[in-house]
């Protein structure tokens, strides 16, 4: 059965309006409005006084209560008198409640929009504070470098351990999966327009160079931005929302040299050791293909690969996962510094620092490039 | 004087962490429209016995009764049904971060009426009134303090006009002012509503101002060694643990 709940009105004197409430008054029923009542006073100039009999009314919850402070909001704006005598003694005492703390109409926030000038301003203003804060952020940790370099570093030998193995050896199922499966994408591609001319055995030239040279550091930079600097930046917001981070400030201790130094130590230092491992995983996505589709015998597809694969390429491959390496992890872990104190806020890090991880890699790549062209190597 | 209605019943009821037993042979009773305090010193697992009577962790034995239906022997459906009519206050409020209180307040209405968006608002607002925070709707938790962010922790529990509320240590964390004003606020919602309110503490203060029924949670005999309310425990106790809880380690 749905509650229900009935209103009728009388007018026991001319200047004062009884409501007469029965049935169930209860959020979710059938409800008479405050408009009905508003409709009643229009008509009825005269009425200052507002009454209630409530002796039908079964039951009663917030139902009955908004219709009160509706009704509350109505009479005040009218300068009509209402009272609550006859209203149920509990319903008496929460309106009562909610009355005695007038409402802060000061203290709602601005809902406006911006208009369009406002929002091209503010976001170029946000844009040079970022790069600010991006600038100061390097300087602090090429500071804490040169601090370890001068050994008065403080942090924990113990804890760039256990990084240093979150990011590498943990790391190892996805980027052999990821890097195996460029590989065998490059080749698939290569092997399809290389068939045309009947020179299939370069497939082995353009997995080992594309995979050594840029791909495999590029991939495992991205699957390192995705999974490790995601975690530092939630790790460390999470710490700033713990206070964690005020804790060591408070103690002295630098959380730059603490926390920030020993992660982008691991990063910087496995990530070249990663890019090794994802150069033979995207190799061997190559082989496969070439064994299969192309008919290339193993060796052969070695030889090929030993053949066109330079150490100037390896090289730049190595340098190039070094500089992703420190950007993932000043990616991370500027976001997580940079985080506010909620839940909400340690996801914000979490999902800026991928971001600025992805266009860092990106951006440094193009770097390397063209420097590569200019150097002629 | 007229006996008044058992609402949750708890009977020989073991609360553990895998073999780790925490308290065993819990047997009280919360009466309807109580307040009822769960008191005892740090790690007795008062909070743990909130979690139990709000079906987020099973006990390891015993039972829970919510009038006459056993809670952990019902179904699940049946268990979703009873502790929908249950509203909790957590310590820290846990309000949703990333939405609004007006979201807040609001999300539970529309998940379980079938109430209008102008409805829910009007709710919304009533809500926030009765804890003193009316205005407050657009503001997110992070730009409140902590006392105002348990009071919209409290509208958010009284969103569905819950038969029974659960607070863990609401006056956590507080100033005496803002501690004192949030217990006269669950007076008088009790007063006004008539709900059931469990209130989980061993802020001295509170427990004697609100308590109406008790019980202590002994942490080193690992069981309760006194239930009643807290003003007789305190002239009446023979118990010297329950003595230097209710007296704050001073010696009689």
């Amino acid at each position: 059965m749905t509650a229900h709940g009935e209103m009728i009105m009388e007018q026991p004197s001319a200047d004062t309006l009884k409501l007469i409430l029965s049935g169930h008054w209860k959020l979710g029923g059938d409800l008479p409005g405050a408009d009905k009542v508003q409709q009643t006073l229009q008509n009825k100039p005269g009425v200052r006084n507002l009454v209630f009999d409530t002796g039908e009314l079964a039951s009663w919850d917030s139902g009955l209560l908004t219709f009160l402070m509706n009704l509350g909001t109505l009479c005040s704006r009218q300068n009509i008198r209402l009272n609550r005598d006859g209203l149920p003694p509990g319903a008496q005492k929460l309106l009562a409640l909610a009355l005695a703390v007038p409402e802060k109409t000061d203290a709602r926030q601005a809902e406006g929009r911006m208009s369009f000038l406002t929002s091209v301003g503010s976001q170029t203003v946000d844009l040079f504070q970022s790069i600010g804060e991006m600038l100061e952020f390097l300087g602090d940790a090429v500071v804490a470098v040169l601090r370890l370099l001068r050994g008065k570093a403080q942090y924990r030998p113990a804890d760039l351990g256990l990084i240093m193995q979150a990011v590498s050896a943990q790391a190892l199922p996805i980027v052999s999966l990821i890097c195996f499966l460029v590989g065998l994408i490059l080749a698939f591609i290569g092997a399809i327009q290389l068939k045309l001319f009947g020179a299939q055995i370069y497939v082995a030239d353009l997995v080992g160079i594309a995979m050594v040279r840029l791909m495999a550091a590029i991939m495992t930079g991205i699957v390192m931005a995705g999974r490790t600097g995601g975690a530092f930046a939630a790790q460390l917001g999470t710490m700033q929302v713990n206070q964690e981070i005020d804790a060591l400030k408070t103690l002295g201790i630098s959380p730059m040299e603490f926390l920030v130094l020993p992660r982008m130590l691991a990063l910087a230092l496995m990530m070249p050791l990663l890019c090794i491992y994802a150069n033979i995983m995207g190799i061997l996505g190559g082989m496969v293909v070439g064994i299969s589709m192309l008919n290339i015998s193993p060796i052969e597809y070695y030889n090929e690969t030993a053949k066109a694969v330079g150490l100037w390429n390896l090289g730049i491959g190595l340098f190039s996962g070094f500089v992703f390496g420190v950007i993932v992890a000043l990616a991370g872990c500027m976001r997580g510094m940079q985080c506010g104190r909620s839940a909400s806020a340690v996801g914000d890090a979490a999902t800026s620092a991928v971001v600025t991880a992805i266009v860092g890699i990106i951006l440094s790549t193009a770097v390397i490039t063209v420097l590569c062209n200019f150097l002629g190597i | 004087m007229t006996e008044k209605e058992a609402h949750i019943t708890v009977r020989d009821l073991t609360m553990a962490y895998g073999d780790f037993v925490l308290m065993r042979d819990l047997t009280f009773t919360i009466n309807r429209g109580d307040i009822f305090i769960i008191m005892g010193g740090s790690g007795c697992g008062k909070s743990t016995m909130m979690t139990i009577l709000i079906g987020l962790k099973a006990p390891a034995k015993g039972k829970v009764f919510y009038g006459d239906v056993d809670f952990w022997g019902a179904d699940p459906q049946t268990r979703d049904r009873i502790i929908r009519r249950a509203g909790v206050m957590y310590q820290g409020g846990a309000l949703w971060s990333s939405m609004t209180l007006a979201e807040n307040i609001a999300l539970p209405l529309e998940t379980y009426t079938d109430l209008s968006p102008s409805q829910i608002r009007e709710v919304v607002k009533l809500k926030l009134a009765l804890v003193g925070m009316a205005g407050f709707e657009e503001f997110y938790p992070s730009e409140i303090s902590g006392g105002m962010q348990k009071r919209a922790g409290i509208a958010r529990a009284m969103a569905l006009d819950p038969e029974v509320l659960f607070f863990d240590e609401p006056s956590a964390g507080l100033d005496p002012v803002s501690a004192r004003r949030l217990d006269d606020l669950i007076l008088q919602l009790r007063e006004s509503l008539g709900t059931t309110m469990v209130v989980v503490t061993h802020e001295l203060a509170s427990i004697f101002a609100i308590g109406d029924n008790s019980v202590f949670l002994d942490v080193s005999k690992r069981t309760m060694t006194a239930t009643g309310n807290p003003n007789q425990l305190l002239a009446e106790t023979r118990d010297p643990n329950l003595r230097l809880f209710l007296t704050r380690g001073e010696k009689s």
